[in-house]
């Protein structure tokens, strides 16, 4: 199946996650990753969900998420005309030995060291999947101990806001 | 807001109610009685009814408690809402469906927190499927206590997200006209649907300022209603086109009170109509375009209408399992008009070629208009072989039973009788099981409302409290509820209901003393092993509990008839009497079964019209 990236904007009110997150439980929809947060206007958030659905499911899924009465608008945010990123925080084991090994590898991938202990460090990145995941292969080695990974963000290119225009009074 | 200009705020607490002078408010147009209430000091209790008021509201069905004592107060002072007491949650739920589904005005049930929410459950999921306009009110522990497993607390929001049509937690009184107004607007807008407002007790005690109408948007709903020109244009185009179709009528023509514009669209194109099971009556049944009812218990013409279509034209209708068997076989040759107020039903089950998404009383109209230019332009099909085909299968394939040989009533022959000498202008509420497939198939739909079942969901239990309801809002119609021996079991404490309300409901029971519909797939796929599906309340058995007697310590009339020749007197007499409930218990064969039958994981083709037995579906050279 494909991956699709979907942004929501929702009402920012009680129950709004449960509602979505509920509503892909519940017609076995798959979610591979799911991030929320507010957004430039006060009172709507938006939700960036990354489906595993192809065609007519995915069709299902806009069309389900669209009843919702707190979901505003959806868009599927196409990999050409967005820009989409995965958050990591990663937790590698380094000595005195590996510890320069490893800090080189990470600025190869322009990761930060946001905490070094005797023997770990934790690194700070942000990009494309293929660059997360590369980066995670490059690090394997070293010994990975603990990975954190936030859903992915994702925001359309060019001038256009998703809450333009999302707000205009019911006609019918 | 939505006072008059010079507005002050008033010390009475009940402040007059005048005709809205203003043009509409901003946001969305507040359903009910369109007055103006000044900003008046009350209790979040007497907000609640006096929304309700203003809302327009004249029927409620309830049960009090704790939680929600605080608004019965303010309820029992109002002069123009009603309040049935109920003796079981799940009896204000369906009779709130039932009111509704007759009225097709939004129906109000209310409960206490925890268990009274809990038992309106059934009747929100019941509401759910089958689209009725419904809110639920329940009472909610103190806000300060809510996540501590308080007494009586349920998260009955969270236990009902996935079968309302939305949801909203009050913990503050200035919110409840809004929250009101706004579950009125989406319960009976759209797709209807049940929605469910939980009120804490803090918000319902604490004073707060009500007026009325309050501003409300609803920024994430706006439901379409006129359908898309260009794809009116499609929808017509394969019309003329079509040597095969049919009209694949569901329950959304009943929602959107569109029997009328079916009918034009319906003999404008001659196209053969097939009714579902929510839509029974939307379409005469007397009308000679209408096939039957399509389905796992559907006539042959209107399966055989559907299976053999070139051109499906459905509304309001969802691809139900129990009307296309298995999808992949269901109607292989036809393309599909799918004509919805609700996108998401469109290509759900069965991918659409055109998809219309309107409001049936808007997109019928264009769609016949369109037709009838096109027609006129001579572009229509004859459609005689068509209806000759179905004609013959029609004639030679009726809905059809034999008489029982054990010596108890024929079941089927029972209801049918019942609808003849009843007809059409009363209302038929039937339960789940045999006895609503035989009251779907024998009696004669000629008018839509004339029928209410629990369909998507299948509760048992439906038909007393849904009986009722239905009487409560049409007081001047005949209403009888078809039940089992089985559902009305579950529900028929309602019965003290409806004599103490004199809500003089009727009931014929159909007493095969079995779970007949359990007991009948029991007979045909486990070899007639009859587990748990004996009841002991009919024919050769120690009849508990004894219905007449029950009846009778209802305070209702109570019949029983058990043979042939008592059954149109013991009708007639109940039909006569109408100052209390009549149950007539009929004590019939638990032997008889519900045919045409599609066996579940097959395709329809292979409907049988009794035990081992298919159509012919050609024309024998
Ligand atoms: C609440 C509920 N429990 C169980 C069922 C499963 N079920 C469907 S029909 C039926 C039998 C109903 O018996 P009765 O009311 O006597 O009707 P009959 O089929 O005999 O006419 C049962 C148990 C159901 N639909 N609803
Ligand atoms: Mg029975």
């Amino acid at each position: 199946m494909a991956r699709h990236t979907l942004s929501v904007l929702v009402e920012d009110v009680p129950g709004t996650l449960t509602r979505v997150a509920g509503l892909f439980a519940r017609r076995a929809f798959n979610i591979d990753s799911l991030a929320v947060g507010p957004t430039e206007v006060p009172g709507l958030s938006r939700m960036t969900v990354v489906v595993d659905a192809e065609g007519d499911l995915l069709e299902q899924v806009t069309k389900q998420l669209n009843k919702l009465v707190n979901v505003i608008k959806i868009v599927e945010l196409a990999p050409e005309s967005s820009v989409q990123r995965d958050h990591v925080l990663i937790k590698v084991k380094a000595d005195a030995a590996t510890r320069l090994q490893v800090t080189q590898a990470a600025d190869f991938f322009r990761a930060r060291v946001v905490d070094v202990s005797p023997d770990a460090v934790v690194l700070e990145a942000t990009g494309s999947s293929d660059k997360i995941e590369a980066l995670l292969a490059v690090l394997e080695p070293f010994g990975v101990r603990e990975i954190v990974k936030a859903g992915a963000l994702a925001i359309g290119r060019g001038h256009k806001s998703m809450s333009e225009r999302a707000l205009r009074p019911v006609s019918a | 807001m939505g006072q008059a200009p010079n507005a002050t705020p008033s010390t009475v607490a009940r402040a007059v109610s005048k005709p809205n002078p203003a043009a509409p408010q901003a946001g969305l147009p507040v359903p009910g009685l369109g007055r103006v209430v000044e900003p008046t000091e009350m209790k979040g209790s007497a907000a609640i009814i006096r929304s309700l008021e203003e809302l327009g509201v004249k029927d409620v069905f309830g049960l009090p408690g704790g939680a929600i004592l605080p608004t019965y107060d303010p309820l029992m002072a109002s002069e123009t809402i009603n309040h049935v007491l109920v003796r079981h949650e799940q009896g204000a739920g369906h009779a709130a469906q039932g009111y509704a589904m007759v009225t097709g005005e939004v129906g109000v049930c209310i409960a206490t927190s925890g268990p009274g929410a809990t038992n309106l459950v059934t009747a929100i999921a019941d509401a759910h499927m089958d689209s009725v306009p419904m809110v639920a009110i329940t009472g909610q522990v103190n806000s300060a206590f809510i996540g501590t497993d308080a007494f009586q607390e349920a998260d009955i929001v969270g236990i009902t997200m996935p079968i309302t049509k939305h949801s909203f937690l009050v913990t503050k009184g200035e919110d409840i006209p809004r929250v009101l107004a706004q579950a009125f607007y989406l319960a009976g807008t759209g797709r209807p649907g049940p929605v469910l407002v939980d009120i804490t007790k803090d918000a319902q005690e604490k004073p707060t300022e009500f007026s009325w109408p309050p501003v409300m948007d609803l920024p994430g709903y706006r439901p379409v209603t006129k359908g898309h020109a260009k794809q009116v244009r499609e929808a017509a185009k394969l019309l003329t086109a079509s040597l095969r179709p049919v009209i694949y009528a569901g329950g959304g023509v009943q929602k959107a009170h569109a029997s009328r514009e079916l009918m034009a669209f319906a003999e404008a194109t001659g196209a053969p109509v097939v009714t579902t099971l929510t839509a029974r009556g939307v379409f005469p049944d007397s009308h000679e375009q209408h096939v039957g009812m399509p389905g796992m218990h559907g006539a042959v013409s209107a399966v055989a209408a559907l299976q053999q279509s070139d051109l499906v034209i459905a509304l309001g209708a969802r691809f139900d399992d129990r009307v296309t068997g298995v999808l992949a076989s269901f109607a292989p040759d036809a393309k599909i008009i799918h004509a919805d107020i609700d996108p998401a039903e469109i290509s759900k089950n069965r991918t659409a070629d055109v998809p219309i998404v309107g409001s049936l009383d808007e997109v019928l109209p264009d769609l016949t208009a369109e037709f009838s230019r096109r027609k006129a332009e001579g572009l229509a099909p004859d459609l005689g072989a068509w209806w000759e085909n179905l004609n013959r299968l029609r004639e030679t394939y009726p809905m059809g039973y034999t008489p029982s040989t054990d010596g108890a009533l024929t079941p089927q022959h029972v209801i049918q009788r019942l609808g003849e000498l009843t007809g059409p202008e009363a209302v038929y509420v039937a339960g789940v099981g045999q006895h609503q497939m035989w009251a779907s198939q024998f009696i004669k739909y000629e008018r839509p409302h004339q029928w209410l079942n629990s369909a998507g969901l299948g509760t048992m239990g439906y038909a007393v409290p849904a009986a009722m309801g239905a009487k409560v809002g049409n007081p001047d119609r005949v209403v009888w509820a078809i039940d089992g021996d089985g559902c009305f079991q579950m529900t028929n404490q309602e019965l003290a209901t409806c004599v103490i309300n004199k809500i003089p409901i009727k009931v014929a029971l159909i007493n095969n003393s079995s779970l007949g519909m359990v007991r009948q797939w029991q007979t045909l796929f486990y070899d007639g092993r009859y587990s748990n599906t004996e009841l002991n309340t009919g024919a050769d058995s120690i009849r508990v509990p004894d219905f007449v007697k029950m009846a009778d310590a209802y305070g209702c009339v109570g019949l029983r008839v058990e043979r042939e020749e008592d059954m149109d007197a013991a009708i007639q007499q109940a039909l006569e009497i109408n100052d209390r409930p009549v149950i007539i218990d009929f004590i019939v064969s638990k032997d008889a079964m519900v045919w045409p039958m599609v066996p579940a994981g097959v395709p329809n083709d292979a409907i049988q019209i009794a035990r081992g037995m298919t159509p012919e579906w050609n024309e024998e050279d």
